[in-house]
């Protein structure tokens, strides 16, 4: 419950586990949270890391976001994609965003990419993959361009392509065929885009437009909705419906004064007699 | 059966042209027996950021009561009212913090959104039922007739419809998602907001 300060702590609430649990004893199954199906891939090139992923989000079948976002900020030069359970990503990244922020002020250095891998991992392991983040982490610091996955479970590879997510074969499959060590940057945005969209036309988990970020040393640039192969086409007609049509029985209107106009009355003079 | 079915109940948010509304069914049931044709399931939060929570019943009332609770806080804390974006990110928050044993509540935010310049700008957004936020452009939809609403108002919803149009599009795509879901219905209230006023209406609707 709620306890009576502003201020709560930390953590997570298990406050309702015993009802669930209840529940979930009497047959009753737990609700899907929405996942991100997802192609999230990443590729080293001659000055960085290019990261690329798709902006689907699924709830089962189906499609619950068409434009969401799926490479997440850790740092000014780390970034990281997310695949799994959504709100699993979006909260473990925001968290190591955090303590990277007040890891760099600590140390008065710029983090490192292995830090926040470690941080990952470590919190991953932890809850013993119930935290269902699978990512691809990548970034620039003192010690070169540096490109990671991290599963769910904690495990954690370090490669110079890496791709994650249900679309993760597809992508891979255009990573293997096309990736050469020391591309330039157009070559390696363009490789990705490809793996993307491969992820995108061949995986049901995957759809709508590519993201991209390229990491350098220097500058870091989001790029996103780089691509937008599925635009929606401009309706033929109007689906408008005529005013009127919907049979209402009561109305209540609550009104709020937005501009007041205020008169300033011509100051008198000081009284004094 | 899912205990997101247990009660029934569904909400739909749409953006129109500096407005926005936001409408849902009035029932309650347990399973398949009706209990209530007016759970209001849309609670104004501030004057202009209502929010829609579907999902099972006795949550719908402790999520309302700690929103409300946190709400207060920050409006006691900053001496300002919450803007809808940081509204949905509290929901956000309050959600994930039970990750591991969640409400059984997939909320729907409309509001109109504070610019810097001063003026307001149309915002929706949802959130599933451990907290992950969906910011979308046109319309946002949960509950048990969530596939039907997305269906409908795929079709009929376009953009900048004024604030009549889109009483008249977003009542239509409810009334006509929830005929086709046996655990919605009994009856709708639609909430149109926009700057200076906010009109609700409850709608005839069938009552079978």
């Amino acid at each position: 419950m709620a306890t009576a300060s502003a201020y709560r702590s930390p953590g997570f609430d298990f406050s309702n586990e015993i009802r669930n649990n209840f529940l979930s004893e009497r047959g009753v199954p737990l609700p899907k949270a929405t996942s991100t199906g997802t192609t999230i891939v990443g590729c080293l090139f001659k000055d960085g890391i290019v990261l690329g992923a798709d902006t689907r989000a699924t709830e089962g079948p189906i499609v619950a976001d068409k434009n969401c976002e799926k490479i997440h900020f850790i740092t000014d030069s780390i970034r990281c994609c997310g695949a799994g359970t959504a709100a699993d990503t979006e909260f473990t990244t925001a968290m190591i965003s955090s303590n990277m922020e007040l890891h760099a002020l600590s140390t008065g250095r710029k983090p490192r990419v292995v830090t926040a891998m470690t941080m990952l991992k470590q919190y991953l392991f932890r809850h013993q993959g119930q935290v269902g983040a699978a990512l691809v982490l990548g970034g620039v610091d003192a010690t070169g361009p540096h490109l990671f996955t991290i599963h769910p479970h904690g495990s954690t590879d370090k490669l110079p392509y890496v791709t994650m997510g249900s679309g993760s074969l597809a992508a891979m499959a255009v990573f293997e065929a096309g990736w050469r060590p020391n591309m330039e940057r157009a070559e390696a945005l363009d490789l990705v885009t490809t793996a993307v969209s491969a992820g995108i036309f061949n995986d049901l988990g995957s759809g709508s437009n590519v993201d991209a970020c390229v990491i350098t040393a220097s500058h870091t640039e989001m790029l996103r909705n780089y691509v937008k192969p599925n635009e929606r086409v401009q309706k033929e007609r109007s689906y408008g419906f005529r005013r009127g049509t919907t049979a209402w029985k009561s109305e209540s209107i609550r009104q709020m004064v937005v501009e007041e106009d205020i008169t300033f009355i011509a100051p008198e003079a000081m009284d004094t007699s | 059966m899912s205990i997101m079915q247990y009660n029934g109940g569904s909400v739909i948010a749409m953006v129109g042209k500096d407005c926005v509304a936001i409408a849902s069914d009035l029932r309650l049931g347990n399973q398949s027996l009706g209990i209530s044709s007016n759970f209001e399931k849309i609670f104004a939060m501030t004057e202009r950021t209502y929010v829609g929570l579907p999902g099972l019943a006795t949550d719908v009332t402790t999520l309302h009561e700690q929103l409300r609770y946190r709400l207060n806080m920050y409006t006691i804390k900053e001496e300002r009212t919450m803007e809808p974006e940081t509204f949905i990110h509290l929901v956000s928050s309050t959600l994930y913090e039970k990750r591991w044993g969640p409400y059984f509540i997939e909320p729907v935010l409309a509001g109109m959104q504070k610019t810097p310049s001063g003026a307001f700008r149309p915002f929706v957004a949802s959130t599933d039922l451990i907290g992950c936020i969906n910011f979308a452009k046109d319309f946002v939809v949960a509950g048990t007739a969530s596939e039907k609403l997305f269906g409908v108002a795929e079709g009929l919803w376009e953009p900048d419809l004024e604030p009549e149009d889109l009483f008249e599009t977003i009542s239509q795509t409810l009334l006509n998602a929830v005929d086709r879901d046996a655990y919605s219905g009994w009856g709708a209230v639609v909430h149109v907001i926009t700057k200076d006023k906010v009109v609700k209406r409850t709608l005839k609707g069938r009552m079978d």
